[in-house]
């Protein structure tokens, strides 16, 4: 199962098209999608099961089970994806296509992508090879991190400890 | 200096969530000080149940609350009060929201050293608890560095 999430703020038609597209041509996969409350000028999926947003209950479960979770380049997202130890792959909104105000998606992708278990495309059109490299692999082993960067903690713990 | 003073007392502080994850992701920060954790449930005491790293902790909760709630709000004030009163911290940190807030002023009234690590999940701009908390911190951060330039925070890294 593929799961594909975009968070509840706004819709993110660009990247649920280009998963509904591969969702098309790959009718034994099943592909779940939360997408928000997409209004009747929105693309609504057609080859996939989508609701606009679910119980955080269902949602962990979703992205525990899910062989790949698919989703808009949020912190939310990379975090979920990286607790559960399932693979994710990302797309950044971009602001000047009124997917979000601005690109700050663009830093976050940048910040998380060279994590295990992460995998960024910027365009839509790069969706579907991308897709297909991932399931054509083995399934991945996320390696997780349980603490912060040293450099955060260290920098925290001089002051924890300052002699006073 | 005496031997208190060499294990620091730690009040550590969050509400549930993400919070609370990233909150739990910061340990090493505070590794040999005395911690007591302040989070807003009790079914939290789990996860530092089941660590075999965290064998000295004490525990409390407070009722998470925020702006559109003025009682609740006060509630969680003048607990988190006697939760600083009890403790008596050396050292206040927190990852927000509300209960954060008001640990790092209680605390700072009492003298205590104060670190705000904001959210990883705020990206776009310091959260609003944050910017209240700014002037009581002697440790303010973002896990961001374009917010930690745009803001003046200061950046170290970030929880992952």
């Amino acid at each position: 199962m593929i799961f594909l999430t975009v968070g509840t703020q706004l819709p993110f038609d660009r990247l649920v098209r280009s998963v509904d597209d591969w969702a098309a041509t790959h009718p034994d996969m099943t592909v779940v999608a939360q997408i928000g409350a997409v209004g009747t000028e929105g693309y609504h999926p057609k080859h996939m099961e989508s609701r606009a947003s679910m119980p955080s209950a269902e949602y962990d479960q979703m992205c525990r089970d899910a062989r790949l979770i698919i989703a808009h380049a949020g912190t939310g997202s990379f975090i979920k994806a990286q607790t559960v130890g399932t693979p994710i792959l990302a797309m950044p909104r971009k602001g000047a296509l009124g997917e979000h105000r601005n690109d700050h998606q663009m830093a976050t992708a940048a910040h998380f992508k060279n994590r295990s278990g992460i995998h960024i495309v910027h365009e839509d059109t790069e969706m579907a090879a991308a897709i297909d490299t991932l399931l054509a692999q083995k399934p991945e082993r996320v390696e997780l991190s349980l603490f912060a960067e040293e450099s955060l903690t260290t920098k925290i713990r001089s002051v924890v400890f300052a002699k006073g | 200096m005496s031997e208190q003073n060499e294990r620091p007392k730690v009040l550590a502080v969050s509400s549930g969530g993400g919070h609370w994850s990233e909150l739990r992701r910061l340990r090493p920060s505070w590794e040999g000080a005395r911690v007591s954790y302040v989070v807003t449930d009790v079914a939290y005491k789990a996860d530092l149940d089941s660590d075999p790293a965290e064998t000295d902790y004490r525990f409390f909760t407070v009722r998470d609350a925020n702006a559109t709630h003025r009682i609740r709000l006060l509630q969680l004030a003048l607990k988190m009060f006697l939760v600083v009163l009890r403790v008596r911290p050396d050292v206040v940190i927190s990852t927000g929201a509300a209960p954060g807030y008001f640990a790092i002023r209680f605390g700072k009234m009492l003298g205590a050293r104060t670190i705000w690590v904001d959210s990883i999940a705020n990206a776009e701009e310091m959260s609003v608890s944050a910017n209240l908390s700014r002037k009581h911190c002697d440790l303010w951060l973002s896990q961001w560095p374009h917010l930690a330039k745009e803001t003046g925070a200061e950046y170290a890294g970030a929880v992952m």
